[in-house]
């Protein structure tokens, strides 16, 4: 025998998961939105998602090898790739180059890289792209263009969303829900928003996805999702002229991107059952106060960002259940 | 079907020698006793240079309560008592005999007939078991009349028999339960009368459906036998989960037994033993050692005399493949990986396995993603990543109070990390600054 | 106007109000505590490494306030001037103690121990030490692994990347117990310092036979006992197949150093000698 025998401590084996083979995974769960966001808004959105991924990927890349001077290069994990596509949904297809690159740099270099690289970032990467983007460019950030405009991109027509239309009917305006697309519409992603969000069975479809290949759990997106169903259900029963219907409320805005691809970001979302769920109800309630309440026609991003502050509580408070813990008598 | 409710894994079963019917293995030139092949106290040599054995002579005294005697697996004459390498990798105290010619006590009865009938009561054949020297054949090699012994105040309910074999590759039990299953029956009755109970079960994994079918058509034959299958998931042959999947109660943290819910368990190839001690008279030095491998050309079940070094096991199987880059004693998931092939073949080996260089390295880990996957697939409901962390940063208060003794180092955690982080590594060296504390203290009180 | 003076009043009631909150509060869970302990911790040096045997400086203070002499205790960071400080504090007498330092009783470099097998995992001696016996065939020797390095807080150790020995560093070493308490071999011993540093110890502790320890390692001691006869004071004894030198009874004559025909002896801190090879 021509080696040295190997000596390490059990399990000998490995089941072949990877960090990988989980982001790849979650890129795949990606396609079906991405592909709808192109068939909507066209170059735009080819343009802002190819920025935002390449923006990413570089400086990860650079803040590794230049400024934490690691060895290991990790832009080959994918985590970078995923937030650059999450980062280019959270944003209009008629967004300037230059603030995608900022946004990127925002996400990676301050919420990831500083806080030491995946695993170490409290708050999701994107997230805070997007958030800082929102508060420092209120007025490109939230300017949604028309659909179906395929060759246009910083010069397509703009119009209101339905999230708008939501929050001016809170505000007394009685004909706002009437200008509503009808909900079969906003399930296929056929009214404007941003790149990633507007398709709610594209979404569900990678939600389909990554429970089939065990990436995520059910817990957060179902809870978060019942959550959000139960409350705005309760206002719209309670005054259907004011509140949009609790289906309006699940197929419009980011809610269907934040409960399925955002909140459930391993690193900011709690380690067991228990917390997850608590956190699902608590980014559920908070986003409807938001949309229905605050000044911000959308509280997904906002609500996501809160309760990732609260992830390292939850995961102090919620243990899971101790084997034998229960003594029979 | 029934299984244990709390996490487990799924790994590649891999049973190559599952086709493979139980054959003898040659008797060594040497063969290398250790004092120590169970857990508890050593065993006393009441041999000396120069003396001639029989097979079945005893030449290690039980040390104490909580020990075991040694027996020769082979006649000739005792070279030497001195130390040898064991599977944990350091010399120890053992008695080496030279062997001459294959001479058996006359007590034993080597007749293959089944013996079914047994009238000894219930102290006797605790006795029985303790002079044979039988301990648990799982792997963890507790002697076994310890175990039927339960301490005042705990009733046994029923007695479980582990045929579960969880592990991947290893196929000892399963080929027993085949070849063997008038025996472990027998042997089953005969521990249900030495504790006291009606009940028993055998739990076995529905991948070895030939032995659940095979056990089930001879059970009905003997009363209150019965037996569950189970599905399969791994670590379904821990003590613990098995008592969960079968009767479905839980053994509370350590220092409770399992029969402070009221169950025995004791694998088949201990039961095996024990039929072999209490009706043919025959003490515990013979097992049967699984010899597998990817690469080996042939894989096998031998029934091995202890004491034989593994060198020879693996000869016999095929030679010692080129790319080898790791020997693990026992299964690939609890196994001890061992530094020499020199290693005799102890009462708790139930397989020798060879893993190719390319398989045996470990991937370089990358930091931990928090993704949870080690949290659910915890079937003792531990946060592995969390008692890693706190272990790595030498924090064992709050290791202890996260409650890092009730692992059962499986291994579902670091077999699922997609980090490949060595999250039991830190776990065991955990565990073993904790049990320092909690011994001290209770010294002091 | 009016405002003013509002705010002047509101803002001064409640700073009154607290003001007595804090004060009743100072006085009614208030700590007595001996003014001394804090004059001997000022001249303690605050390292809190535990090498006294008290958890900290200020635990070790309290424990000399509290005793009546100060026999047995010993700061080993501060060694000698620090105690006599504390005596002077407490006005009790100091004893007279020889300053420690820590030494590494293995010599098992690479080229001295050839390595047999590969370690694949987590690189701490505590873990390899509870699995097997070490990447070479030495089953007493260092591991390599930098335990005792992570456990000095002085920057006292420094692993050598050539031999993958641990060397200490004697001016940096207080002499603290922390790196023999994390050995888990038990490989460093605190010796005392001796006279001019010069030290003589037995540099293996591997407990095997002379075959198997030679085997192992190429300065191994090998128990042949020709330093117990050699040596003329009776400091050298033999015990688990091994060599030990009583650093109370050895005289420094360096006779056991040469006699060893494994090397396994060392003398350090001396003057190179003037006749090589003379018997």
């Amino acid at each position: 025998m021509a080696n040295k025998l190997i000596v390490s401590l059990s399990p000998h084996v490995h089941g072949g998961d990877s960090v990988q083979k989980n982001m790849y995974g979650v890129l795949i769960a990606l396609i079906p939105a991405l592909l709808v966001s192109f068939y909507m808004f066209g170059v735009g959105a080819v343009i802002v998602t190819f920025t935002s991924v390449a923006a990413c990927v570089f400086f990860e890349w650079a803040i590794t090898k230049f400024i934490l001077k690691r060895e290991q290069i990790t832009i080959l994990d994918g985590s970078a790739a995923v937030t650059g596509i999450l980062l280019a949904f959270n944003l209009p297809s008629n967004i300037p180059l230059w603030i995608i690159i900022i946004g990127a740099l925002v996400a990676i270099g301050v919420a990831k890289m500083t806080f030491g690289g995946l695993g170490c970032n409290p708050f999701n990467p994107a997230l805070a792209g997007r958030i800082f983007l929102l508060v420092s460019f209120p007025v490109q950030m939230t300017s949604w263009p028309n659909i179906g405009q395929l060759s246009s991109y910083t010069d397509a027509e703009t119009g209101a969303t339905p999230l708008a239309l939501m929050k001016q009917a809170v505000h007394g305006d009685i004909e706002a829900l009437g200008q509503l697309p009808d909900i079969f519409d906003l399930f296929l992603g056929n009214n404007p928003g941003c790149i990633g969000e507007i398709s709610a069975l594209a979404l569900l479809l990678g939600l389909v996805y990554m429970l089939w290949r065990k990436i995520i759990s059910w817990h957060i997106p179902v809870s978060i999702l019942v959550t959000v169903f139960v409350l705005t259900g309760l206002m719209y029963w309670v005054n259907p002229v004011a509140y949009a219907s609790p289906f309006v409320h699940l197929f419009t805005g980011g809610l269907m991107l934040g409960a399925i691809f955002m909140a459930t970001d391993y690193v900011t979302s709690p380690m067991t059952h228990k917390g997850m769920i608590i956190y699902g109800i608590a980014i559920g309630f908070l986003t409807v106060v938001i949309r229905v309440f605050g000044s911000y026609p959308e509280g997904m991003s906002f609500a996501i960002f809160i309760m990732n502050a609260f992830t390292p509580l939850i995961n102090t408070f919620c243990k899971p259940k101790r084997f034998g813990e229960v003594v029979r008598k | 079907m029934k299984t244990f409710r709390i996490g487990g894994v799924h790994p590649e079963g891999n049973k190559l020698s599952a086709r493979k019917a139980i054959c003898k293995a040659a008797l060594p030139e040497q063969a290398v006793f250790l004092l120590l092949q169970h857990i508890g106290i050593q065993a006393i040599p009441i041999v000396k240079k120069g003396d001639m054995v029989k097979v079945g002579t005893k030449i290690a005294e039980s040390g104490g309560f909580v020990s075991a005697p040694v027996f020769s697996s082979v006649s000739g004459k005792v070279n030497k008592i001195d130390n040898a390498i064991d599977a944990s990798g350091y010399r120890k105290l053992a008695i080496f005999i030279d062997v001459e010619g294959d001479e058996w006590e006359k007590t034993i009865d080597r007749t293959p007939d089944l013996v079914k009938e047994c009238c000894l009561t219930s102290e006797e054949i605790i006795e029985k078991i303790k002079d044979a020297g039988v301990v648990g054949m799982g792997g963890a090699c507790f002697p076994t009349h310890v175990k039927l012994t339960p301490p005042p105040m705990c009733k046994a309910e029923c007695l479980i028999v582990n045929g579960v074999e969880c592990e991947p590759y290893l196929t000892a039990d399963y080929r027993l339960m085949l070849e063997k299953t008038d025996e472990i029956l027998v042997g089953v009755a005969i521990l249900m009368k030495a504790v006291k109970v009606n009940k028993a079960y055998i739990g076995i994994e529905n991948n070895k459906l030939d032995a659940i079918r095979l056990m089930k058509e001879k059970a009905s034959a003997y009363f209150g036998i019965e037996i569950v299958p189970l599905r399969v998931k791994y670590p379904q042959g821990g003590e613990k989960q098995l008592i969960d999947a079968i009767i479905h109660r839980r053994v509370p943290a350590p220092p409770a037994l399992p029969v402070h819910v009221g169950a025995i368990v004791q694998n088949v190839g201990t039961v095996f033993a024990v039929y072999e001690a209490v009706q043919k008279n025959k003490p515990l030095f013979e097992r049967v050692v699984t010899v597998t491998g990817k690469s080996l050309t042939r894989p096998s079940n031998f029934l091995t005399r202890i004491g034989t070094p593994m060198s020879q096991l693996i000869n016999a199987a095929g030679g010692l493949p080129e790319d080898t880059g790791k020997i693990i004693g026992g299964g690939p998931m609890m196994g001890k990986a061992l530094a020499t092939v020199e290693v005799p073949v102890c009462k708790g080996t139930s397989g020798v396995l060879l893993m190719s260089e390319k398989d045996s390295r470990r991937m370089i880990p990358q930091p931990c993603i928090r993704c949870a996957k080690c949290v659910d697939v915890c079937p003792m409901g531990l946060e592995p990543y969390l008692l890693a962390t706190y272990s790595a940063h030498g924090d064992w208060e709050r290791v202890e109070h996260e409650m890092i003794m009730s692992c059962i180092e499986c291994g579902s955690c670091q077999f699922t990390c997609p980090s490949f982080r060595p999250i039991l590594d830190y776990i065991r060296l955990g565990k073993g600054k904790v049990g320092g504390i909690i011994r001290i203290r209770n010294e002091k009180k | 106007m009016g405002l003013i003076v509002v705010a002047v009043i509101s803002l001064g009631s409640i700073g009154l109000i607290s003001a007595m909150i804090l004060y009743g509060a100072s006085k009614k869970f208030a700590v007595y505590e001996d003014s001394r302990i804090k004059k001997v911790l000022e001249v303690l040096p605050q390292a809190n490494c535990g090498g006294c045997g008290y958890p900290g400086c200020a635990g070790f203070a309290s424990a000399c306030v509290k005793a009546t002499s100060l026999e047995g205790k010993l700061c080993p960071v501060g060694g000698q001037n620090t105690m006599e400080k504390v005596a002077s504090v407490l006005g009790l007498k100091v004893e007279v103690t020889e300053p420690f330092v820590a030494v590494v009783r293995c010599n098992g470099t690479c080229s001295n121990r050839p390595q047999q097998t590969l370690y694949d995992g987590v690189r701490s001696c505590a873990i390899i030490n509870s699995i097997y016996g070490g990447e070479t065939g030495c089953m007493f020797g260092c591991l390599s692994c930098g335990d005792c390095v992570d456990a000095c807080q002085f920057g006292g150790i420094r692993m050598n990347r050539e031999t993958g020995l641990p060397e200490i560093d004697e001016d940096m070493c207080t002499a603290c117990g922390a790196c023999a308490k994390a050995c888990p071999r038990n490989i460093i011993e605190l010796r005392p310092k001796g006279k001019n540093n010069h030290r003589v110890y037995v540099q293996c502790v591997n407990n095997d036979k002379g075959v198997l320890a030679r085997k192992a390692c190429s300065v191994a001691c090998i128990d042949c006992g020709k330093c117990v006869k050699v040596c003329p004071f009776e400091a050298i004894t033999l015990e688990n197949n091994v060599a030990y030198i009583d650093p109370m009874k050895c005289k420094l004559c360096r006779k056991c150093e040469m006699e060893c025909p494994q090397d396994a002896i060392v003398a350090v801190n001396f003057p190179p000698r003037k006749v090589k090879n003379e018997i």
